[in-house]
């Protein structure tokens, strides 16, 4: 860790808690169906916000389900508009008309789709923009180990490499796509191994140590904006919940409480915590502070959505038929 | 009189071709966001020209990966660029299918407006040379059936460069399909900039008896078609749509009213068609005009065959326009 700054390392766990904290808020809100619908992060926390510490403003991200609040809070996106938007509020990033799909222009959240492996073609399109407009930002794209089966994977990481692109591939691999397990679906164990086929530099990480994570895509990054082009950086993590919903999935079949209770031991959050304490980088009273903090935004933010109005029937169907266009 | 000939003689010609590639050039020229990405763009086709005068960066080779560069082209749109996205050949767009349907027509949207989408898809369509099942599709009809995309099909080279022009000026993204028997068509073009608005119907000739309402390549064979109905006094009316999404209702519904006969053509398939759009279009605004009931001709929801022979049993040919008008006119 000694290579962090003891400001950036207690950053790293302000977003981590606040991601924890908010998702867990979100959970709670979304069993008393004050919205609709919820892929939890618990577990995975790191990979996001280890990977988004490192951009810039200017930046962009493309985010995925599960892990996409951990890459807007990490990006800075404001708490607010993002807890309307999940609200379907009109107050929310996109009018609440998008809800998880949601995109943020102020911090490059450049917006998520729900069809998986989408998102990658579109990063490839971001890093050509980028490289055609002569910046040096760079684009993230996430996205699970089950679409990196899709065409999509590949027609990608080959033209962000042909090109050159500042492209850095997120692949959270958390071992199951749904209800299938990698094993089954998967020729290999590692896929940061199919950076090879493409010759761009491929690495596998444990996916809940955010310092490997913070680091690793921090070589990536500089990579990207020095025009060395694109990473692939695989994080082997777990979602300790279900894939959608609020339970654990305990009987869908696919994996056994004592696997999720194994995997609960290696808690990203607590774990950094744990750390950044017996390494008296952090005291007991700041962490509690940082805490406290994030429970009263995470609060405020959730006053705000619910006292929120709905978009109007105007508002909804103006985003969608042009002007003129009858 | 003799001011309308001397201005006809001194009309400049272009074929559709260069026309598309006149489009892409003056914005290339204007906006360096402009640039042209698909497969074998600077070898082939009407961007070899380009290509030689802008360079690697602005006329882009990309991999056979319809998808990939599809989205990549979407990528670039919301990110500052104002990408023209290439495919030869209608059927390749199917590949791409979730990056235009799912994604391109919805980013602006879901992100509530934030980002734009300044998507031209050019697209290589329709049969008439034979080249079998897998390349002679003409899918205009299906792409109208989602909502936030343009869908724009030009008849003569004077049309595609002013809707082409219009294309590359929007905020939201647009598929603009060129018939592969056109691109050598040749027609007046003005050296002066114009734009044509989208969703303004063209009236290719007027007449009194049919309207035949139409699009893309069968604006010349119904024109074709009406020509040989003159000897038998049979007045034709030609409306070509020039923009099917968004669709000129009016100009269909004044010409009905006019005369009283719909007929429509399209290459694509019948079911689900444009020409029943246009059908329907007539009957909930002009039911009571109506002398006879409206007539539809189009590929018979079947596949297009190899060579142009086997075509024809498929494929609208002037011989049925005519065919039908005559029926109609009984």
């Amino acid at each position: 860790m000694s290579n962090i700054d003891r400001i950036d390392l207690i950053d790293l766990y302000r977003k981590l808690f606040l991601t924890r904290h908010y998702d867990e808020t979100l959970r709670k809100l979304a069993e008393e169906d004050v919205w609709n619908f919820y892929h939890g992060i618990i577990g995975e926390e790191a990979v996001p916000v280890g990977v988004c510490t490192n951009l810039r403003e200017d930046d962009y991200v493309i985010p995925v389900h599960r892990t996409q609040m951990g890459a807007m809070i990490a990006k800075g996106t404001s708490l607010e508009k993002l807890t309307a938007e999940l609200f379907g509020r009109s107050t929310g990033h996109c009018h609440g008309v998008a809800g998880t799909h949601i995109g943020c222009a102020e911090t490059g959240i450049l917006g998520k789709t729900g069809i998986l492996g989408a998102g990658l073609p579109i990063a490839v399109g971001v890093g050509l923009s980028i490289k055609l407009r002569k910046t040096d930002q760079v684009v993230a794209v996430f996205f699970g180990d089950g679409l990196s089966s899709e065409g999509n994977f590949h027609e990608s990481l080959n033209m962000a490499s042909i090109w050159k692109l500042p492209v850095i591939f997120v692949l959270e691999n958390n071992l199951y796509a749904l209800t299938t397990p990698a094993k089954e679906v998967i020729s290999v164990e590692n896929l940061a191994i199919r950076a090879r086929g493409y010759d761009i530099p491929g690495v596998t990480l444990d996916g809940n140590d955010v310092v490997k994570i913070y680091n690793a895509s921090k070589d990536a990054v500089d990579r990207a904006r020095n025009g060395m082009g694109p990473t692939l950086i695989e994080c082997k993590t777990y979602r300790i919940l279900g894939h959608s919903g609020t339970g654990l999935d305990e009987d869908a079949g696919y994996r056994t409480l004592e696997e999720v209770e194994t995997w609960r031991k290696k808690d990203p959050v607590k774990l950094f915590r744990e750390k950044l304490l017996r390494e008296e980088i952090l005291s007991k009273e700041e962490a509690i502070e940082i805490e406290f903090e994030a429970r009263i935004a995470i609060e405020s933010a959730v006053k705000f959505a619910l006292e929120s109005p709905f978009p109007t029937r105007e508002e909804v169907m103006g985003l969608s038929v042009r002007e003129g266009v009858k | 009189m003799l001011e309308k000939v001397l201005s006809k003689l001194n009309e400049r010609l272009l074929t559709f071709g260069e026309a598309i590639r006149e489009a892409l050039r003056e914005e290339m020229v204007k906006d360096e966001r402009v640039f042209v990405m698909g497969e074998d763009v600077r070898l082939r086709g009407i961007t070899k020209a380009l290509w030689e005068e802008f360079g690697d960066e602005r006329i882009i080779n990309t991999p056979i990966a319809e998808s990939a560069f599809t989205g990549a082209g979407l990528g670039a749109a919301i990110t500052g660029m104002r990408p023209v996205v290439y495919h030869s050949r209608c059927d390749f767009t199917l590949y791409a299918m979730d990056s235009i349907v799912n994604q391109a027509t919805k980013w602006t949207f879901h992100t509530g407006g934030q980002f734009k989408v300044p998507l031209v898809i050019r697209v290589g369509t329709g049969g008439y040379r034979g080249s079998g099942c897998h390349h002679s599709q003409s899918l205009e009809s299906l792409y109208m059936n989602v909502p936030g995309i343009d869908v724009v099909m030009p008849s003569t080279p004077y049309d595609a460069k002013g809707l082409l022009k219009t294309a590359l000026m929007m905020e939201h993204p647009a598929m603009f399909f060129e018939h592969n028997q056109l691109w050598n068509l040749e027609g007046a073009v003005p050296e002066k900039e114009y734009k044509i608005p989208f969703g303004a119907a063209d009236v290719k000739k007027e007449g009194k008896d049919v309207s035949i309402v139409t699009v893309g390549f069968m604006v010349h064979k119904a024109l074709e078609a009406a020509k040989q109905l003159i000897e038998e006094n049979i007045d034709v009316e030609v409306i070509d749509l020039r923009t099917l999404i968004p669709l000129d209702k009016k100009s269909i519904v004044d010409s009905v009213k006019k005369t009283g006969r719909l007929i429509t053509i399209e290459e694509s398939c019948k079911t689900g068609g444009v020409g029943a759009e246009v059908a329907a279009i007539v009957v909930e605004n002009a039911f009571d005009q109506l002398k006879a009931s409206l007539m539809r001709i189009a590929n018979p929801d079947a596949m297009v065959p190899y060579k142009d022979l086997n075509e024809a049993y498929i494929l609208p040919q002037v011989d049925d326009i005519v065919e039908t008008v005559r029926k109609i006119i009984q």
